[in-house]
């Protein structure tokens, strides 16, 4: 081969210069490399349309959830050095000289989302408020003097955006030279001199209030994984210098800020702290999936399935929206690339377009779609005949589902959001907390058929007035939204119960009076015998007369109606005919290429391999495995029945054992050694495989011994 | 003492089962406690060769297997037990004088581990064996081989009813029995025969119990056990784990490959060796590798996306890559990466890219400057594409922290396409949350069951000779280098080390010594200079000193013995 050398470890290829357009456009790989490119084409730019949109969407909402978290911050800079823009030196400011601004952003435990974070926050920053905006990251700091190098450097690299590249070659002689502080603040005393004077700088400009003397920024990204003494060192270093460089810090919190204190128990008095709280990574992520999956506004949905593998992987394993929105992208691609109807997926209006040159073959895939054959079973016999053989007729009824799709799934998330108003903050959460579960819910299965609905809205015939109406109003919003035509006659209806829950709440006013004075009576002093007698009585007052106030009429009136749109419209996506088309299925799919389970697969393929190579010989019972299997497998299975240690000859013997029970050759012939000695070697190789897939290694404990790296079945 | 026991074996051959009274009565009519000790470890120690007889005359055993099983299908599954007892004590007659110990538990696992190879041959009548065995009682002494020759024949007649772990679970708890009383014989020097019997008896009765228990479950409700089992098995993990790291000592047999005859073989041999080998199920092989060729335009758009892949499962991934490399990178620029060569490293992986593919000759102050440096170019330049592909992304030299940070910030480039193969179980480890958000890892399961053959090849592995040819070769250029002075010194310090080379003390020439031989030799006239002379061959490694207990310098040439008489002569032919 040629990428293999005894001493070499990197082969470059090059294709010949010829520069024969090297880019191959993406679109080709789409289908397997075959050439019935036209749909191929059109399904992979609807694809690729799709998922621009919603990345933007979804970063567009990032910006939106920074925003107020960068604004307080902003706010925080701005506070922090108007002393030393004053120049001023009063005694307070001398004491308070001493102590460096200090930001501190709690992140959250999502570390892969940070860097965007961070990455908006700078961008922001160089843009409003300061160039001098520097992040480092512990692993380039290992000590003072690296930081102080990166400081230096990045502080310079601005600097030179700034100020075009009239000085590199200074710059190159400078990049040798030893970074202090001392040097720092000089640096900076001629450049905001400098930026005074000529102030013809562009950017500068835009600084407005700060361009006096623009701070210093310092993010410090992951303060988790600095180091105690560097970070105590650069803090009291820069705290000296603080009276000549406005320097602010910003720490990057994944955990809590107790960490702070932790790391820097004595430099923590030279830092003014204050504490800066972004959201929650599952608000986020309740937001991110009400903008793009809670929403007509994208045709592509999950079903039940592939949404509970993306929330799981995103709750048990790393809280990133981050790798939540590439779940989503692999999802939309999946989709695209499995489902040759998937072409439909798009905006109505193009829809309608696409049906009309829909061709045959494509038409005979919506025949076949499942819940299509479920729809043509359910009509007359004219009509079954004409779906399966009229291809206008078809695409006529190909259109109208997919319009009743798009009117299903408006539907759908409006009482969606209405009954997860009423039910999240029932106690205990009979139908989940949050939105998703409800969805997931939702999704399913018939959620009215659900052992948790009917305790729900129990539940709801309990609530007190107020909830109700402060539901009932959320509700209203939610309808409102939109402009909303759909759900005739809900808003109204809303609206109706709202007011005469307000008109309930004018005669109850009435009526406390008249009861007040009713329970005065109550008030007597009685003794204990009255009193249970007279408690009995009122609950059979209660229960006979079944009378209940006009609140409780009302109240169960405003259950029943939302229990009716529930019914009405919550249904299950795959109740709808041409779901198929927008609704993702490969829930395994995602699990396989997101979290995906190595040493399961080893196992198995070492256990069992029968799993992979389909040959009745390989197939046994229980545990145990014939002994024709590969040789590794055989090594494996005999590895595991030592401890700690394990002789290689008594392993390589029993190993012998078993193969020569498989080969069943004659052992009388001549060749015997010969085979013995080919035995041995594949001894040898399947236990240097084994070393290589790190089940054992070789030990100096013992000669001729290897040590097991693995226990029990794995 | 021996004659009777040889009888007694006599007698087991004939009767299978004596009863534990007779036994006892037997024991007691000798009644000398330490004379009995004795004999109880001559019999284990027995039992222990007769079976690693069995497992030497490998062949031997497979030709009686056959042999046994027509008199198994004539005489039944007790017959058969007795018939293989009586086998194996006649084999062992000639091993008898010899009574070194071995340690008990290697015996079971021994035993175990060849319980666990399934034989070619089928019979249910074992079955029945089993169960007869099951009830009928046995003679203590015979108690621990009879057990495991069942466990054996079970086996080798393919009969694998019991469950696995069940079965494991048996070994575990006979285990530590069997070297309780091991022990006890040994901590109980002075003890009377009476308590040993007693012991005895006690260890027995749980054996007995324990075999019992064994059959039932394994014959009748075997499926239920193994449900049962199921439910214990977190707790046994965790008693297995602690099972074998609780004591620092591990039981296991002392025989060495030497002893075997069984030489290293080196890379060349071993690959001629296999080369004769034909893996089967090569259909079934074929099918699973084309259904992996099948995802690789799927690979393609993924990485285009801004995916990166990653292969793992059992078997070499290296000819699938190299097949992917082969049908769809032929027009795109491509790096590929053996991460098995043991001596890749991110610098050198960085520095092909910088200096061949974007043709940079500069050198860079470090690594990180160099990726920046990569980083901004693929940044200016939006025409660059390149594909990397790494076998073994988390082999020895790559799985460090470092590397792994830096590929994967490589790899994060839009316009960089990386796709790896992993091999190692705890590979997945390499990579924290941060890191493998870098990567952007699509998993790919790609089980080829290949042999890994060029993986492997590199490595110091474990009984593959792998000093020899080369070290050979090595010598003979360094030395053809060197001045024939300094020839004449390294010909001394061998001619030295060979004549010592029985002599299992020898730590090495002393320096002073060696000062005067070579005076003596006219071949240096101060210790400086050949202290000089000596720099050299340490830095070839053909040197190795050693301060000694008295704080002399000793000498030594770490190369085996073999290698450097090989040297001597063709050194000697050639002038």
């Amino acid at each position: 081969m040629a990428t293999s050398s005894v001493s070499k470890g990197c082969f470059v290829f090059k294709p010949d210069f010829k520069r024969k357009k090297v880019s191959f456009p993406i679109a080709d790989y789409f289908n397997e490399g075959e050439s019935f490119s036209e749909d191929s084409k059109l399904r992979f730019d609807t694809c690729q349309l799709l998922w621009q949109q919603m990345k933007s969407e979804a970063e567009e909402l990032q910006e939106e959830l920074n925003k107020s978290l960068f604004d307080s911050l902003i706010e925080f800079l701005e506070k922090s050095h108007l002393e030393f823009r004053k120049k001023s030196t009063n005694w307070n400011y001398q004491i308070k000289c001493r102590e460096i601004p200090t930001a501190a952003l709690v992140l959250g435990v999502n570390v892969t989302d940070h860097d965007l974070t961070f990455k908006g926050l700078t961008e922001m920053l160089k843009d409003t408020v300061t160039p001098y905006v520097v992040s480092l990251q512990a692993k380039e700091c290992p000590d003072v003097k690296h930081i102080l190098q990166k400081l230096a450097s990045q502080l310079m690299g601005c600097c030179i955006d700034m100020e075009s590249t009239e000085e590199e070659c200074v710059q190159s002689s400078q990049r040798k030279m030893h970074y202090s502080m001392a040097f720092l603040s000089t640096w900076y005393r001629s450049v905001t001199q400098k930026t005074g004077s000529e102030s013809v700088n562009k950017k500068i400009t835009s600084f407005s209030h700060w361009k006096e003397s623009p701070p210093i920024v310092i993010i410090l990204k992951d303060i988790e994984s600095f180091s105690t003494k560097v970070l105590q060192d650069f803090i009291i270093i820069s705290s000296q210098y603080l009276h000549e460089l406005p320097i602010v810090l910003v720490f990057g919190i994944a955990t809590s800020p107790i960490i702070i204190h932790r790391l820097l128990p004595q430099a923590v008095s030279s830092l003014c702290i204050e504490l800066l709280q972004s959201l929650s990574c599952k608000e986020h992520l309740a937001k991110l999936l009400d903008k793009l999956l809670l929403t007509t506004q994208f045709p592509f949905k999950l079903n039940e399935k592939a949404l509970q593998v993306l929330t799981n992987i995103f709750l048990y394993h790393d809280f990133s929206v981050q790798n939540f929105i590439k779940g989503l992208q692999l999802a939309i691609l999946e989709h695209f690339y499995s489902q040759p109807l998937s072409i439909l997926c798009c905006d109505l209006s193009e829809a309608k377009k696409r049906i009309h040159s829909l061709s045959e073959d494509q038409c005979e895939s919506i025949r076949r779609l499942p819940s299509f054959m479920r729809y043509v079973e359910k009509q007359t016999p004219e009509k079954q005949v004409a779906s399966l053989t009229d291809e206008r007729f078809l695409k006529e009824e190909t259109l109208r589902f997919l319009e009743e799709l798009h009117s299903y799934h408006e539907n759908f998330f409006l009482v969606l959001k209405c009954l997860h108003a009423f039910t999240s903050s029932l106690p205990k959460y009979p139908l989940g907390r949050q939105i998703r579960e409800l969805y997931c819910a939702c999704l399913e299965k018939n959620i009215w058929e659900s052992q948790e609905y009917e305790p729900a809205l129990q539940l709801l015939r309990m609530l007190a007035k107020d909830e109700l109406m402060a539901i009932l109003q959320k509700c209203l919003e939610v309808f409102k939204s939109p402009p909303g035509k759909q759900l005739g006659g809900t808003v109204e209806k809303l609206q109706e119960f709202l007011v005469q829950f307000q008109k309930l709440e004018e005669i109850e006013s009435n009526e406390e009076e008249n009861g007040s004075g009713s329970q005065q009576k109550g008030l007597q002093k009685t003794d204990l015998y009255h009193l249970q007698k007279s408690l009995l009585e009122m609950k059979e007052l209660r229960s006979s007369n079944k009378k209940q106030t006009k609140f409780e009429v009302q109240r169960d009136r405003v259950v029943d109606f939302i229990d009716n749109l529930v019914r009405k419209y919550l249904s299950p996506p795959d109740t709808q005919t041409l779901y198929e088309v927008v609704y993702f299925t490969g829930a395994h799919v995602l699990r396989e290429h997101l979290n995906a389970a190595p040493r399961i697969a080893l196992h198995t393929a070492l256990n069992n391999p029968y799993h992979y190579l389909k040959n009745q010989a390989l197939k046994s019972e229980d545990d145990s495995i014939p002994n024709v299997a590969p040789d590794i497998c055989i090594a494996y299975k005999l590895h595991l029945e030592c401890s700690r240690l394990i002789n290689l000859v008594d392993w390589s013997e029993a190993f012998a054992t078993v193969v020569t029970a498989a080969e069943e050759t004659d052992p009388n012939s001549t060749a015997s050694e010969e085979i013995k000695e080919i035995i041995h070697a594949r001894f040898i190789r399947a236990v240097s495989e084994l070393e290589l897939l790190g089940f054992i290694k070789p030990t100096k404990q013992k000669t001729d011994h290897v040590a097991r790296l693995t226990w029990g079945g794995c | 003492m021996m004659n009777h026991l040889k009888v007694k074996e006599g007698k087991m051959l004939e009767v299978q089962f004596v009863g534990d009274d007779d036994v006892l009565n037997h024991i007691l009519d000798k009644e000398e406690g330490a004379k009995f000790r004795k004999d109880r470890t001559q019999l284990l120690v027995n039992v222990k060769k007769l079976m690693k007889k069995q497992e030497n005359d490998l062949n031997e055993d497979d030709q009686e297997d056959l042999k046994d099983e027509n008199y198994v299908d004539i005489l039944g599954g007790d017959t058969q037990e007795s018939l293989k007892n009586g086998r194996v004590a006649g084999s062992s007659s000639k091993v008898y004088s010899f009574q070194t110990r071995k340690n008990p538990e290697k015996m079971a696992e021994l035993a175990h581990e060849l319980a666990k190879t399934p034989g070619k041959s089928t019979s249910l009548i074992s079955k029945e064996n089993a169960e007869k065995m099951a009830n009928t009682p046995q003679s203590s002494k015979k108690q621990s081989t009879s057990d495991k020759d069942q466990l054996k024949s079970d086996e080798k007649n393919e009969f694998l009813s019991t469950p696995y772990r069940l079965r494991k679970r048996l070994t575990v708890s006979t285990l530590p029995s069997d070297t309780e009383s091991e022990y006890s014989d040994s901590n109980s020097e002075d003890e009377k025969g009476v308590k040993q019997e007693e012991e005895e008896k006690i260890n027995e009765v749980m054996d007995q119990k324990r075999v019992v228990k064994h059959k039932s479950s394994s014959s009748s409700c075997k499926k239920v056990s193994a449900k049962k089992m199921k439910k214990d098995t977190t707790t046994d993990l965790v008693e297995e784990y602690f099972e074998a790291h609780s004591s620092s000592k591990v039981l296991t047999s002392d025989r060495t490959l030497q002893k075997l005859k069984k030489t290293k073989l080196d890379q060349q041999t071993l690959h001629n060796l296999l080369s004769k080998f034909s893996p089967s199920f090569s259909a079934e092989l074929k099918e699973l590798n084309e259904q992996h060729e099948q995802l690789f335009h799927k690979w393609m758009l993924q990485l285009h996306l801004g995916f990166n892949i990653v292969l793992y499962g059992l078997g070499s991934k290296k000819e699938l890559l190299e097949k992917f490399r082969a049908s769809m990178l032929q027009d795109s620029i491509h790096v590929v990466i053996n991460g098995f060569f043991p001596g890749i490293t991110v610098k050198s992986i960085l520095n092909s890219i910088t200096e061949e593919i974007l043709d940079h000759m500069g050198t860079f102050r470090s690594v990180l400057d160099q990726l920046d440096w990569i980083i901004n170019k693929f940044k200016d330049d939006s025409s660059l594409e390149l594909f990397l592909l790494i076998h073994n992304l988390d082999s020895q030299m790559l799985r460090g922290d470092k590397s792994q940070q830096i590929l994967g910030q490589l790899s994060s480039l839009p316009k960089i396409y990386l796709i790896a193969s992993i091999d190692h179980i705890n590979a997945p480890l390499m990579w924290d949350h941060s890191k493998q958000s870098l990567y952007n890892w699509l998993w790919y399961e790609t089980t080829t069951y290949k042999p890994y053959t060029e993986e492997t090849s590199y490595e110091n592995s474990l009984l593959v000779q792998q000093c020899g040819t080369i070290a050979l070769s090595s010598l003979t250029h360094v030395f053809r280098s060197l001045t024939p002075n300094a020839r004449g010194i390294f010909r001394l310090l061998i001619k030295y080390q060979l004549e010592n080379e029985d002599n299992p003390s020898y730590i090495g020439l002393s320096f002073q010594d060696f000062y005067q031989q070579c005076r003596e030799a006219f071949l240096v006239n101060s210790d400086l200079t050949l202290r000089a002379q000596l720099i050299e061959f340490r830095d070839h490694k053909l040197l190795r000193t050693k301060k000694g207990t008295d704080g002399v310098e000793y000498l030594l040439i770490p190369i085996d013995t073999g290698t450097l008489t090989d040297f001597l002569e063709k050194e000697e032919k050639e002038s």
